[in-house]
Formats: structure tokens, C-alpha cells, sequence
């Protein structure tokens, strides 16, 4: 439905936005602002407050306080008008296990009263354009992650959504099918969608959004586009592997004053970051030295720019895929490339 | 970000739909959503187990194994006895159905997504509440097509055996009112078709339904006699095989109405809080 009034904000609106869950303060005063046509990708761990961002904004939570605006209809006030607008696809797939990827297609069609030509007609395209003709009429039970996280997008944009919310959509999906997932979002967006989108993935991020919002414990830590985060930490990373495990607290206490921050070791991977700012190719050098007065064999040691999880690990202490509550809840893909 | 500049921000004002066209849109949403719930039934080997296998395996059952070996004084024997006790059972069992869809609606994330499109909440459980009707109309008329050819006969006449197929039919419905409410507490598909639906059990198999409560122990008799699905079922007799009818008809209708006082608002409750 389309209305005179015209806005002339930007497409989300959110200030100050609390809201606990009985002791949990799982959003403590979010802003956040997306420009029609534009990606937000929303950074954090798990338990960040990123599925809370997404309920209070797609109406199926009410804050506690601060408030929250989609194309400048008031998600307490107007919560009917803002749901006429959005389109969302949770953090789990929403579908129906025992009906066909079109049926439930089709139901979602009906439910947005589309007269029958169109609903046919839309339900066809989405599986065309989703790559899911082959799988079509048969029962969603059978569907690969890949294939229902696709389809869940698919029911997510049966209405033409003005504004599309994504929680986590490539969780859980293998590289391959994350990539395809990131093609379609990418030609979403190539329409002309504004997206809000959140991910755990710094590459993720990296890759799809315009402007990237960090957030952590409910509160926003960083906002900017990716190039700005990464200009935050200043200058180089250097980054290597060392084979002996027991010898990386050596080799960290040998290395710590070329860096202008705590070295930060990985024992998991054996993997040592030092930020070594702008003078990346001296330090290099004297690395080598230094690592060959020890004697450490090290591996893939080079110079970079640093990556997303170099500046979320620089703002929070922590890294962006290791809650910082868990120390095991590390996520599969998406570590450091 | 530049948050501050954009405070004085005023929200657009948007009127809703037209009265009209809500009631239209909210009719053609029950219907939707009732064929969908009626789809995904007949798909679910489980669903359809519940709502025809079983109530016709526990008809024979009960009519030719068990059936020998209970004593009963009704005229037409023990299928005459057992018809009006196996259909409040089964109409009953079936509500197992719309607490496992619920809870698993919610956990995948399809109650939220419905809840977050422009549709009348109420929509999604009345979709669920025709669904269920049409149902377990079909379970009771399977049933009591197994019944007649098994020997079962309505003895008081036709208008008071629909009467009574009707009645069974209310009490499935009311049932599915609780079921409902536990699938959308519980709100966890494992928890629900573990023990979230236990109850059902001793509502059903402790009352009238299958054996005269006089033939339980004096302690379960006090429970068997005086809960609601023994009232409904002695009603339910008394239609189908002639009997006093009002001082059960009034005992049913209290309870029945009194469960559905209690539990509409309370899945009601449970389905706006559970997001
Ligand atoms: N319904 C709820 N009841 C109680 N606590 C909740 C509820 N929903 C979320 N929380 C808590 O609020 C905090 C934020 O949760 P949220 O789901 O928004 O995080 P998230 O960033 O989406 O995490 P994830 O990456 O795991 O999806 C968490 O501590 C969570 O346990
Ligand atoms: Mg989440």
C-alpha cells in the first residue's frame, strides 16, 4: 500500500532504543541511521542485541524505551504501516517443512492477497531467480541449508519489501553456498532494497554493507564504512605462524616492542598478530632477524591491512566470532582468511 | 553517525485500512491459513496417524479384544458402550497435532514471520481453530463409519446421534484450546511431544470412555466420574443411546465453557508474548 505522504528521512530510524529481558539488558541505547537504497550491516557476537535490533525494528518486540522508525512509520505507534512495507527473514528458516518450496510460496502470495496470476506468477519467479525450480514441488524437508536459508529470502520478498531485514542469513551455511547467498543479497540491493543485514562474519559485513555497525553487549562500539574502521587501528598488521606452540609466549615477550599494541596470540592456530602501523616494512625485517636469532620457524609471515577482525578485536578485547562469555563458542567459517 | 542533527524527526502519520476492507483481508486470511494447517496436516504421516490410524485401531481394539472382557449394562453391548467413549478419546488425541505444529511454528521462526507481516493477529489462531474443526470432523465421522460397520447403532433417533457426534467435535475443540496454549508456552517441539501433552492421558483413559467408572478402584473414581470428559461422554451416550440428557448437558456445558474461558485468553497471552 502506498500513501500521499512522502518521507524524506532516511529509510531506518533508530534512537536510543533500551530493552532488557528481565535482568538482561540486551539493547542499552542503539542509534542507528540507513539511507534508502543502502546495506547496514549490524557486527556482533552472539549476544550482542542483533536479533533484538531486528524484532523491535520488524515490530515483533516493543522497546522500553527510545524509539524506532522504518520509512518514518513508528514501529509502536503505526506498527500495522511499518509491517506493510518490510520484509524479513529471521535468524532460523522460517518454512514449512511438509509443503513444497512453492506452496510455501504461494501461501505467502495469498497472505499478501495478490490475486492468483500474480501469486503463480511471483512464485515463479522467486524460485527462478533462488535457483530452486528443480526443487519446486517437492516438500522443504528434503532442502539442503543452503536451499531453505535461499527460500526463506525468497518468502521474505514475495511483497516487494521497501525495507528488508536478514538475521544472520548465511549461519550455518558452507562457503560455497554463503557465496551464492551473498549474490543474491548483492543483486537485492543492486534494485534498489534498503537492507539492514547481521552478521557474526566480518567478512560478511565487509563484503555486503555500505556502513558497518559494531555492536557488543547492546551497545554500539563502532560505526563507519568498512575503510573507516580498518583507518581506526592505524596502519599495518603483522601476522605469522609459528609451528612451536609452547615458543609463542617467547616469541611474543621477543617481538612486543615492535608493536604498538599487545601482540595478540592465537594458540589455537598458533597464529601471532603484532599492529605494527605505518612502518610495516621495517618491522618485517626485523622480525625476520629476530625470529631467526631464536631460531622459530614461522609460516605465511607478511604484512597487511588490517581486516574487520583486527579492529573488533582492537575495540572490544575480544574477537568478533568468540562470545566473550565462551571461549569455545567459536564459530565455524569466517576466522581470519 | 549524525543521530543528534536528525532528532526533531516526525513520524508520518498513517491511517489504517478502511473497517471494510480489514474484515475482508482478516476473512481471506483465516481462510489461507486454515488451508495451509489442513496442508500440512495431510502431509504429516504423524498428524494423519493421530487423526485416523489410531482412533480406528483403538475402535477394533477395544471392540473385539478388550471389549469381551468388560462388563457393561448399556443395551446393544459393549460397542454400543465403547462408540460415544472412543470418539471423545480421539477427538481429544488429535489436539496432540495442534500443540506439536505450534511449538514448532514458533521455534522455526513461522509465527514470527506471520507476526510481522500486515495480517490480523488473531488471524493465525483461527486459521488453527477451523483447521482443527474440519479435523476432527473428519476423525469422527471416520470413526463412526468404523463403529456401524462394526455393529454400533444410534438407538434415540438421528437428529440426537449428530447431536452427539457434534458434542464430540466441541470437546476436541476445547481440548485443542489447552493443547494449544501448552504448545505455545512450551514453545519447544521436543518438550511438547515429550511430556508437554502427558495430561491427556489420564483425562482421557480415566474416565468413562473405554470401562464404567464403577469397575475403577473408590480413590480414582472420585477423579474419574467428576471430570470433565467423563460428563461429556455420559452425555454423549445418553444422545446416542437414549437417557437423561439435562443434568449431564448442563455439567458439560459448564465445564466446556469454563475450559475455554480459561484457555482462549491464555493461548491468546501466550501467542502475543512469544517472540
Ligand atoms: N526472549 C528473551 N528472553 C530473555 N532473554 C533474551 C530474550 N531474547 C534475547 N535475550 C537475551 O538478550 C541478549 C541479546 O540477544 P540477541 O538474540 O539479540 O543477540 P544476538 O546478537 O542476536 O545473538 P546471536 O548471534 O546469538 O543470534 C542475549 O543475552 C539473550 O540471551
Ligand atoms: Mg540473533
Amino acid at each position: 500500500m502506498t500513501t500521499a505522504q512522502r518521507w524524506e528521512g532516511p529509510a531506518i530510524f533508530v534512537e536510543d532504543v533500551y530493552k532488557s529481558f528481565g535482568d538482561v539488558r540486551a539493547l542499552c541505547g542503539i542509534d542507528l541511521v540507513v539511507e534508502r537504497g543502502k546495506v547496514l550491516g549490524l557486527l556482533g557476537p552472539n549476544g550482542a542485541g542483533k536479533t533484538t535490533a531486528v524484532k523491535i525494528l520488524t515490530t515483533l518486540l516493543q522497546p522500553d524505551r527510545g524509539r524506532a522508525l522504518v520509512e518514518g512509520r513508528d514501529v509502536v505507534r503505526s506498527p500495522a504501516a511499518v509491517r506493510e512495507i518490510i520484509g524479513l527473514a529471521g535468524q532460523s528458516a522460517a518454512i514449512q517443512e511438509e509443503l513444497t518450496g512453492r506452496e510455501n510460496l504461494e501461501i505467502m502470495g495469498r497472505l499478501y492477497h495478490l490475486d492468483p496470476d500474480t501469486r503463480h506468477r511471483r512464485a515463479a519467479e522467486l524460485l527462478e531467480r533462488f535457483d530452486l525450480l528443480d526443487a519446486a514441488d517437492r516438500p522443504t524437508k528434503g532442502y539442503s541449508g543452503g536451499m531453505q536459508r535461499r527460500l526463506d529470502l525468497a518468502l521474505s520478498l514475495v511483497s516487494h519489501p521497501e525495507v528488508l531485514f536478514l538475521d544472520e542469513p548465511t549461519t550455518g551455511l558452507d562457503p560455497r553456498s554463503r557465496l551464492g547467498m551473498w549474490e543474491v543479497i548483492r543483486e537485492l540491493v543492486a534494485r534498489g532494497a534498503t537492507l539492514l543485514l547481521t552478521t557474526q562474519y566480518l567478512e560478511e559485513a565487509d563484503e555486503l554493507a555500505d556502513e558497518i555497525v559494531v555492536i557488543d553487549h547492546g551497545k554500539v562500539i563502532a560505526a563507519g564504512t568498512s575503510e573507516e574502521l580498518k583507518n581506526r587501528i592505524g596502519g599495518d598488521v603483522l601476522e605469522f605462524t609459528v609451528d612451536e606452540r609452547d615458543r609463542l609466549g617467547e616469541v611474543a615477550e621477543t617481538l612486543r616492542a615492535l608493536s604498538e599494541a599487545e601482540p595478540t596470540i592465537d594458540a589455537e592456530t598458533g597464529t601471532l598478530t603484532l599492529r605494527v602501523g605505518e612502518g610495516g616494512s621495517r618491522a618485517l625485517v626485523e622480525t625476520v632477524r629476530r625470529l631467526d636469532a631464536l631460531g622459530v620457524h614461522t609460516e605465511g609471515l607478511g604484512v597487511r591491512r588490517p581486516s574487520l577482525d583486527d579492529v573488533f578485536l582492537a575495540l572490544t578485547g575480544h574477537g568478533a566470532e568468540e562470545p566473550a562469555d565462551s571461549p569455545h563458542g567459536r564459530r565455524r567459517a569466517g576466522r581470519r582468511a | 553517525m549524525t543521530t543528534a542533527t536528525l532528532s526533531p524527526l516526525v513520524p508520518l502519520d498513517i491511517p489504517g485500512p478502511a473497517v471494510s476492507q480489514r474484515l475482508r483481508h482478516g476473512v481471506a486470511d483465516v481462510v489461507s491459513l486454515t488451508l495451509r494447517e489442513l496442508l500440512i496436516w495431510f502431509r504429516n504421516p504423524f498428524f494423519i496417524f493421530f487423526s485416523i490410524v489410531q482412533p480406528v485401531m483403538f475402535t477394533l481394539l477395544f471392540r473385539y479384544v478388550f471389549g469381551g472382557a468388560i462388563p457393561v449394562s448399556v443395551h446393544g453391548g459393549y460397542v454400543a458402550y465403547l462408540m460415544p467413549g472412543v470418539i471423545a478419546q480421539s477427538a481429544a488425541f488429535g489436539s496432540f497435532g495442534t500443540a506439536i505444529a505450534l511449538a514448532r511454528q514458533l521455534q522455526k521462526g513461522v509465527i514470527d514471520r506471520f507476526r510481522a507481516m500486515p495480517m490480523a493477529r488473531s488471524a493465525v489462531l483461527l486459521g488453527r481453530l477451523v483447521a482443527d474443526t474440519l479435523r476432527i470432523t473428519v476423525t469422527v465421522l471416520v470413526i463412526l463409519g468404523v463403529g456401524y460397520g462394526v455393529g454400533f447403532r444410534f438407538q434415540n433417533g438421528v437428529v440426537p446421534g449428530v447431536v452427539m457426534l457434534v458434542l464430540g467435535v466441541v470437546l476436541g475443540i476445547t481440548i485443542s484450546t489447552v493443547s494449544a496454549f501448552v504448545g505455545l508456552a512450551v514453545k519447544d517441539e521436543e518438550a511438547v511431544s515429550s511430556f508437554g501433552l502427558v495430561w491427556i492421558f489420564p483425562l482421557t483413559f480415566v474416565s468413562a470412555a473405554f470401562v464404567p467408572v464403577s469397575s475403577m478402584p473408590g480413590w480414582l473414581q472420585a477423579f474419574a466420574a467428576n471430570q470433565p470428559v467423563t460428563i461429556v461422554i455420559e452425555e454423549m451416550r445418553a444422545l446416542a443411546l437414549g437417557g437423561p440428557l439435562v443434568l449431564h448437558a448442563w455439567q458439560s456445558a459448564l465445564w466446556l465453557a469454563g475450559i475455554v474461558a480459561v484457555f482462549v485468553p491464555l493461548a491468546v497471552r501466550a501467542y502475543r508474548r512469544a517472540s
